[in-house]
């Protein structure tokens, strides 16, 4: 159990962190995203609920961390033509929480709601999902070892999805 | 048919090589279509194996039509309209599960999962009244074919091996690629949704001179094999069956490279298991034979395309409103194939795919791009003059060409253009 002063300082760093992961996202820093990640992340979309087997059912994403590299580097390419040209983005986050149930592996289980809005050739689409992180310090510095993505609408038909949610 | 000219407005719409803009983006066509394609001929609406037990049941479409596939007390696949036959409330509201009546929630009538109107509230309101005259309504025709279950809300008319005709043996095909001789869709189904005309969708499923161009994001940075399956220098064939359907053969490219799974960039060593199995179930000959072709890469007119490793099935909501509904294929008896099917489906797929992402933002950009009236046609001569008849008797071309289209729109026309 963390004292209430730690406590405050590492809800602290994790709210920074969070916000620094959105505005990557939301500016299409690629590589500067890619960069918050473990060499074990995990980055997981899934469809039809909260709670599917990612092993046995489809989700949107479900990224290991060389396919995390691999959308990367398709978006690099610059011919990913429906990020060409980039949709604009901002995303806000909110009620960022510290699970009660914390990892026995030293790992930091944090959640956030996120509300995100694209403008895109397409049209305006909101987006809104309930973020599951699982951080992890290395070399001091806090990256993510999982990111779990639940959208509202996962059950229904959805547009494409081709930012960094 | 217009009666100054003798001409039908569809002959004026499609030629031969091309056809008009507005086919995609006028209300009233779509409306049409509605009625003359997807309320008459056949169209796929689910697999038996999404209801494998007495009971079960699953919530599909005939375009914006909700759908209640279920399997009956007796083991009898249904499908049923998912409307109450007293005011019209949907009496089924869960994507699936497993039930053997459904009760509508406005006026507790009482439905058993083959239609049959069980009970109502108050009954004695409906003194003299005849139940079976009350049932759910049904899609008129049902049959399947190895398991893939069709509708058809015409009375009488083709039947489905009729309808299927020389693409029927691409699904014969499909599940040889099971030891046991079957597929089973049982991973869940992506739902793409796409702001453009159910159309673009179709006609890009057979198009393989798309790839090379649209597709260079992510052949660029993959390991991928799928480029040169495109080239110019392909020996693979597009394909017309037929009655809409339509096929990318890429079996003259895998035949050459005469390597066992390379059709899915992989290889029998690292599938000892399947390996194995595919050999007990076929034969040595047989099975090397299969794992040399591949699975097909067919459009099934109008909404089942089965993709080599993934199946999508195209539901148009409005003319400018389309799903792709998409899910990996499983194989039965092949669980270490399964596995990498979904991986890669997963990937290349679905709102977020590698691939899909791409194709979607092209069916959009053209949407928008035939809004715009001149030039007023959608140009599909490519490879008119140097396509030819195979040995069965099906238009081939080279797998650039746009034979697919033409034989769509072919087909098109002539389920359009009053009897």
């Amino acid at each position: 159990m963390l004292s209430r002063e730690s406590s405050a300082t590492l809800m602290s760093a994790i709210t920074a962190f969070l916000y620094r992961e959105a505005r990557l996202q939301d500016e299409h820093q690629y590589e500067a995203w890619e960069q918050l990640w473990t060499d074990d992340g995990v980055y997981w979309v899934p469809a039809n609920g909260a709670d599917i087997d990612p092993e046995r059912q489809m989700s949107i994403i479900y990224d290991n961390r060389s396919r995390i590299a691999l959308r990367v580097r398709q978006l690099m390419t610059g011919k990913h033509f429906t990020q060409t040209p980039q949709s604009n983005l901002r995303r806000l986050i909110s009620n960022i929480e510290l699970m009660d149930e914390q990892p026995d592996d030293g790992d930091i289980a944090v959640a956030s709601n996120s509300l995100i809005f694209e403008s895109s050739l397409r049209d305006d689409t909101l987006w809104a999902a309930r973020n599951e992180y699982r951080l992890r310090h290395v070399d001091g510095e806090l990256r993510m070892a999982s990111k779990k993505v639940i959208l509202v609408n996962n059950d229904k038909a959805i547009y494409t999805l081709s930012f960094l949610v | 048919m217009n009666m100054m000219t003798g001409v039908s407005p569809w002959e004026r719409l499609i030629r031969p090589d091309r056809v008009h803009g507005s086919l995609y983006t006028d209300p009233e066509i779509f409306e049409a279509e509605l009625k003359n394609i997807w309320y008459r001929t056949w169209v796929y609406v689910g697999h038996e194996s999404e209801v494998p037990n007495a009971n079960d049941y699953v919530v599909k479409s005939i375009g914006p039509q909700s759908v209640i596939m279920t399997r009956d007390e007796q083991g009898k696949v249904n499908l049923l309209l998912n409307r109450c036959s007293h005011r019209g409330n949907q009496v089924c509201s869960f994507e699936r599960g497993n039930a053997r009546s459904f009760t509508c929630p406005f006026h507790s009538w009482t439905f058993a999962n083959d239609g049959r109107l069980v009970g109502y509230a108050f009954p004695d309101g409906y003194e003299g009244q005849d139940k079976a005259q009350l049932a759910l309504g049904r899609v008129t025709r049902i049959e399947s074919y190895r398991g893939f279950v069709f509708g058809s809300f015409a009375a009488d008319g083709p039947t489905l091996k009729e309808h299927l005709g020389g693409a029927a043996e691409t699904i014969d095909r499909l599940v040889r690629t099971s030891p046991e001789g079957e597929v089973e869709i049982t991973a869940g189904f992506l739902k793409h949704r796409v702001k453009a005309n159910w159309k673009f969708i179709l006609e890009n499923e057979c198009d393989g001179y798309h790839p090379a161009f649209v597709h260079t994001s992510i052949f660029g940075v993959a390991d991928s094999m799928i480029g040169k399956l495109y080239g110019g220098a392909s020996t693979a064939l597009t394909r017309d069956y037929g009655n809409g359907h339509t096929e990318i053969d890429l079996r003259p490219e895998f035949r050459k490279r005469a390597a066992p799974m390379s059709w899915f960039g992989t290889s029998e060593e690292r599938l000892p298991d399947y390996t194995a199995r595919m050999k007990a179930a076929y034969g040595d000959t047989a099975a090397r034979e299969i794992m040399i072709d591949g699975t097909p890469h067919v459009m099934i007119f109008p909404n089942l395309f089965i993709a080599e490793i993934q199946m999508f099935v195209i539901q148009p909501l409005g003319v400018d409103d389309s799903v792709q509904h998409v899910t990996a294929l499983q194989f039965k008896g092949a669980p270490d194939l399964n596995r990498r099917l979904r991986q890669q489906t997963m990937g290349s797929v679905g709102p977020a795919g590698f691939l899909l992402a791409d194709d979607s933002e092209m069916y959009e950009r053209c949407h928008r791009g035939v809004l715009a009236r001149n030039p007023e046609w959608i140009f599909l001569g490519r490879g008119e003059k140097r396509q030819r008849q195979d040995e069965l008797g099906f238009t081939v071309g080279h797998v650039t060409d746009e034979v697919p289209s033409r034989g769509i729109w072919t087909h098109y026309r002539k389920l359009m253009e009053p009897a």
